[in-house]
């Protein structure tokens, strides 16, 4: 593909890059990803793969904006109060950078739609805040072999993993099963610093943009956690596990499952 | 003896049961929490069963949420 004149100044500080380039801008030009959750995470991670001229970007949101997300979700704005997250979300990646082609999903993914909202991307964003979601897109991905960045705050904590199905572990290597929904506090419940957000969402833009690229060390077979409180960073480091239940060598799911969700969620 | 525990060297009692460590460390929800150790992420079923020794190294991995709402 040709660069307009527009484009090489508007992505001039990439083209420089070594590891970009223009070939590595064309790669990101070309691609497809989708956000899910347009929230404290989805924001940044929005905002930058815009601006990096990501060609395809999807957001699935069936929230409307609410004045309680104004404090992390840095994408929406206060005029926004009401609005379904994935509108207001696509006016503002038009207002930065009208390449882009935004494809709005507002609506929950589950089991039944799920597979076919993920089929025509190249990367999924797990953006979401709640477990039956983020297992449903882990076991969603390994089956239809999506590599997606997996990220998680609470409080003051994150982490955050990358997961290449078939070649590094996914999140049900680490965690098998969904906790039992009473015992998981929300940010709702338990609270959120909104610049955390920022740190995280940041991260897995960063990571979608690696992999489109074919740069670097992706955050595979590691779990990076943050505590921002004392401002340390972890890896642990992490294997693809024999006995995992939807990537293991016997695998005992094979279907898509809809765990329930907290009820401390559903009431918001 | 020493064991490696979320990345930082700490004293513990010789042989001691990882469930009894569990307890003493005051593990907040413990059903929260996935332990890799050595590397291995243990299966629920086999954490009664797991006795530590010298040098182990332990991680209490906690379920994260959290983003969107």
């Amino acid at each position: 593909m040709e660069f307009t004149d527009e484009q090489i100044q508007r992505y001039s500080r990439h083209l420089i890059l070594d590891h970009v380039g223009v070939e590595g801008q064309e790669k990101i030009s070309e691609a497809k990803v989708l956000v899910i959750g347009a929230g404290g995470l989805g924001s940044p991670v929005l905002l930058y793969l815009a601006a990096a001229g990501v060609g395809t970007i999807g957001i699935v949101d069936s929230d409307v904006v609410d004045l309680t997300n104004l404090q992390r979700q840095v994408i929406h704005f206060t005029d926004d109060v009401d609005l379904p997250k994935v509108t207001s979300a696509e006016e503002k990646i038009n207002k930065i950078n009208p390449d882009i082609r935004v494809i709005t999903h507002h609506e929950f993914v589950n089991s039944k739609n799920i597979a076919g909202i993920i089929e025509n991307y190249d990367f999924i964003v797990d953006g979401t805040d709640n477990f039956p979601v983020k297992f449903l897109i882990n076991d969603a991905c390994v089956l239809a072999k999506k590599p997606f960045s997996h990220a998680g705050i609470l409080r003051f904590d994150g982490q955050i993993m990358t997961v290449v199905p078939g070649e590094s572990a996914c999140y049900r290597c680490v965690f098998p099963e969904p906790p039992p929904p009473d015992l998981v506090p929300t940010c709702s419940q338990a609270g959120v610093l909104g610049a955390l957000a920022g740190i995280f969402g940041t991260l897995q833009a960063s990571e979608v943009l690696k992999y489109i690229i074919g740069i670097g060390d992706l955050l595979t077979n590691r779990l990076l956690i943050c505590n921002a409180l004392k401002m340390s960073f972890r890896e642990v480091k992490l294997k693809k596990r024999a006995k995992c239940p939807i990537c293991g060598e016997n695998p005992s799911i094979t279907t898509l499952i809809d765990y329930d969700q907290a009820i401390c969620d559903l009431k918001q | 003896m020493k064991l490696k525990i979320n990345g930082k060297t700490e004293d513990a009692t010789e042989g001691i049961r990882l469930t009894d460590l569990i307890v003493q460390r005051g593990v907040e929800s413990p059903e929260m929490v996935s332990i890799e150790l050595n590397g291995e992420i243990l299966e629920k079923d086999g954490i009664d069963a797991v006795i530590l020794k010298e040098n182990d190294e332990l991680e209490f991995l906690y379920f994260m949420g959290g983003g969107a709402k």
